[in-house]
């Protein structure tokens, strides 16, 4: 499916980065082993923002694909109020959705962060959004009401692995800040 | 308020999408947020963006502990049997106490106009207002006491006007820069049965379709029209009519017919456009992030308080959150841009 | 209907004609065209006025003897000097009906009666009311308004004795900006356009980059390219308590166009045979509907007629 098909990249930058992705989001571990992380930050999301429900609107019960196209999986998005779904799969595994967001981990996540501009990424062709531009729109307006950072916060609601993840994410932004200055 | 370099120290007004983007902004620096409500009663009536009177409330709260001021933007046109959402609106507003409504349609600003008659009103760039006399208008019939002015003019145009009107003058400094006069456009309607003027949008995001082929190549439609074909590796704009490639008799192959995906970036005028009488300086972009927010208030924020500090502004560094990678200082620095 | 006599007018010559073209054009409706009123005046580019001030009077004249009701229509986009002086002595004469199309005419123009062009956003019946004690008496409407909308202004503004007026045939006007297409399709800019308009007397033709025809240029104006078209909905128009109704000017036979409209609302042909008339002249583009029944502008809507 071309929609899927590997993004290609124009700066090195980007590809420079893939040895700081962690190392378990690119292992073969069985999703079995991340799914539980997903369905907590579904689950955490929902109990800590139920208005951003309310921005979604009619798109509560949409599917969004959500691609980071440097990993080898995709989550499937179903931001129902009563129920979220965070859902990976094998990017083979083509899952049905309405709505695809694509675009690399790191981008992805800062975007989700409110530390990049989802139309600057567009531009650049660095995000790439097919079918339900409406829904795509809703769901990145409705996540950006958010003071502060969404993975901080979520990465708190882990409890006592929180400060592992936390040393870690914080590892990360620096590496890719560091990255983007050169 | 006169600084050191003798300016007189202008209003930075910021976009504000959602309550957080709000904060964002005024955390940034702003003076002044601009927003709207969760309805076609103003011109970003984009899914999952602006404020419900809740959250406009309590922005206003927030705004107001700060030292900002919240103009919140009624500035659509109402169509006969639906004044009520955009009565509602201004209504909202003036209990909560913003700081001024922003209008276009004549009928709205009558009503705010009789019924608050206290209620400071600036006049929407969707007004159209691009002469002295049209602005005039404006100011003797509803006692607008600011005028935002489209993205037209020259800054020694501007500094004429300046001249010639009773009230203050609002500039785009920054942001998307739209080609058609604004308030008086239907292209988005031609296509899409919406209308920007009556709806509160321009290219609904239900319409817009975009398909990437194997080799990256993007085709943005627009209902079923073709807007764009953008190759792979080349820079992406946002899907509106007026920033589209067409084909026509006198030229060869597809052409930017209106204008290129380019943003206005005048911070290297900003000294000129605070000769020439500007007020309040705006950015444009209540549809973009709050990173988007953080980092164009920011630097605007760095650069008038260097102006007034005697400071040459230089180019702020924002081109990574241009539109097609490109900036523009657009009419402002020449007539040749027409 | 309520009362009101249905009149079919004509828009302003909206591109660059040459100057013997436009006069003779104004020589023939005089003579043959079965329109009320007419709209004259340069609307769209100030750099044009001086092309077709000095036959002003004699075509004014022409038509006043012929029995139509002349008005002077006044610039959409004001901004520059030249088009403020034009705005101005368009408007300074007191003796001659304006229509007005942007703010600076309405200042001008208060207190005393004028209409109201189809350039003035005018979608409310509290707009409509507030221009109306400013001395408007008609008002040619935008033309994106939906029909629903066309009759809910109407019936909401019965008691204010104005007029309303719609366009009915033609390319409609979609969009107004500060920068010359024209000139820039030709790699010029507005000022030194050495206008390169007058080669498109219906306006420069734009095609999508699939090559379906889309717009059309003309000067700092963009059109549709295809022409409206509302025969088939003339007696609902005239039912809302519309009852003027308005062709834009093109190259083709608009005498011949007039006279079907005509036709129709004196009931002497019905409206699926005027039609099939229109479809037979041919004007050069589809016909479209959109924006009347609430749907995209350039679509066409099969009109259900009894």
């Amino acid at each position: 499916m071309a929609i899927l098909s590997k993004i290609q990249h124009r700066g090195s930058s980007v590809h420079s980065l893939a040895w700081n992705i962690p190392r378990i989001l690119l292992s073969p571990v069985p999703l079995i082993l991340l799914q539980p992380v997903f369905s907590r930050i579904a689950a955490h999301v929902a109990r800590s923002r139920p208005d951003l429900f309310a921005r979604l609107g009619p798109h509560l019960s949409k599917r969004f694909l959500i691609d980071p196209v440097d990993l080898p999986f995709v989550l499937v998005l179903i931001p129902d109020a009563a129920t979220p779904h965070l859902t990976a799969y094998r990017r083979q595994e083509n899952p049905y959705y309405d709505a695809c967001i694509a675009g690399t981990f790191f981008n992805l996540l800062e975007m989700v962060d409110g530390s990049l501009d989802g139309d600057a990424l567009f531009f650049t062709r660095d995000l790439r959004v097919s079918g339900d531009t409406e829904a795509v729109v809703a769901l990145r307006n409705a996540l950006d009401d958010f003071d502060g950072s969404v993975i901080d916060n979520i990465v708190t609601s882990f409890g006592p692995l929180s400060k592992p993840v936390a040393l870690a994410l914080s590892a990360l932004r620096t590496i890719r800040a560091k990255d983007r200055h050169e | 308020m006169n600084d050191d370099a003798g300016y007189i120290r202008p209003e930075l007004v910021c976009p504000a999408g959602t309550p957080a983007g709000l904060r964002a902004a005024i955390d940034a620096g702003a003076d002044a947020v601009y927003c709207g409500f969760q309805n076609a009663t103003n011109a970003r009536n984009f899914p999952g963006l602006n404020f419900t009177p809740a959250e406009l409330e309590q922005a206003i709260g927030y705004a107001h502990a700060r030292g900002a001021k919240v103009l919140l933007a009624v500035n659509t046109f109402p169509s006969a049997g639906k004044f009520d959402l955009w009565r509602e609106a201004v209504d909202y507003g003036a209990r909560m106490g913003v700081d001024a409504v922003i209008v276009a349609d004549i009928g709205v600003a009558d009503y705010a106009a009789r019924a608050y008659p206290n209620l400071r009103l600036h006049l929407s760039v969707q007004a159209g207002a691009s002469s002295p006399e049209g602005i005039r208008f404006y100011c003797q019939e509803f006692g607008v006491k600011r005028v935002v002015l489209p993205r037209i003019l020259t800054v020694s145009e501007i500094a004429d006007i300046h001249r010639q009107i009773p009230c203050e003058i609002e500039a785009f400094i920054f942001g998307n820069i739209g080609m058609m006069a604004e308030g008086r456009c239907s292209l988005t309607n031609y296509v899409t049965g919406v209308s920007t003027n009556m709806d509160g949008v321009c290219s609904p995001a239900a319409d817009v379709h975009y398909v990437e082929d194997a080799d990256r190549n993007l085709t943005t439609r627009l209902g079923a029209v073709v807007i764009d074909r953008v190759a792979c590796g080349e820079f992406a704009g946002y899907p509106t009519i007026c920033k589209g490639r067409y084909v026509c008799g006198v030229k060869s192959g597809g052409y930017y017919a209106f204008e290129e995906p380019v943003s206005l970036n005048l911070s290297a005028l900003l000294p000129d456009l605070m000769r020439a009488g500007v007020t309040a300086l705006k950015i444009e972009g209540r549809q973009r992030s709050r990173a988007y927010v953080k980092s164009v208030v920011s630097a605007f924020r760095t650069a008038v308080d260097g102006v007034l500090a005697g400071r040459d502004p230089g180019l702020a560094d924002l081109l990574a959150l241009t539109e097609g990678h490109r900036q523009t200082e657009g009419a402002f620095r020449s007539k040749a841009w027409r | 209907m309520r009362g009101k006599v249905a009149e079919i007018t004509l828009g302003p010559v909206l591109f660059n004609w040459n100057p013997d073209r436009w006069r003779d054009f104004y020589f023939r409706i005089a003579d043959e065209a079965p329109v009320a009123t007419v709209y004259l005046g340069e609307v769209i580019c100030s750099k044009r006025g001086p092309f077709f001030e000095p036959l002003l009077e004699t075509v004014a004249e022409r038509l006043t003897a012929a029995g139509k009701t002349v008005v002077f229509s006044t610039l959409a986009q004001v901004m520059l000097k030249h088009d403020r002086r034009m705005v101005e002595s368009v408007c300074a004469s007191g003796e001659s009906l304006v229509e007005v199309n942007d703010g600076s005419a309405l200042l001008y123009m208060r207190g005393r009666p004028h209409h109201v062009g189809p350039y003035i956003n005018v979608y409310n019946e509290r707009t409509v009311a507030f221009l109306a004690r400013g001395g408007a008496r008609n008002f040619c409407l935008p033309v994106e308004i939906p029909a629903a909308v066309l009759g809910a202004l109407c019936a909401n503004t019965d008691s204010l004795g104005v007029t309303f007026e719609v366009q009915v045939f033609g390319r409609v006007p979609l969009a107004l900006s500060a920068r010359c297409y024209h000139a820039r399709a030709h790699s010029r800019t507005k000022d030194s356009c050495q206008f390169v308009c007058e080669n498109d007397p219906d306006g420069l033709e734009l095609r999508t980059l699939d090559d379906g025809p889309f717009l059309a240029i003309n000067g700092i104006q963009t059109l549709s390219h295809d022409y409206l078209n509302l025969i088939s909905e003339l007696s609902e128009l005239e039912a809302m308590g519309i009852s003027r109704f308005r062709l834009a000017p093109h190259t083709c036979d608009m005498v011949a166009i007039a006279s079907i409209f005509r036709a129709v609302l004196d009931r002497h042909i019905d409206a699926r045979e005027a039609a099939v008339r229109l479809d037979a002249m041919q004007v050069g583009a589809p016909f479209s509907n959109g924006f009347y029944y609430g749907k995209a502008g350039g679509s066409w809507t099969e009109a259900a007629i009894d």
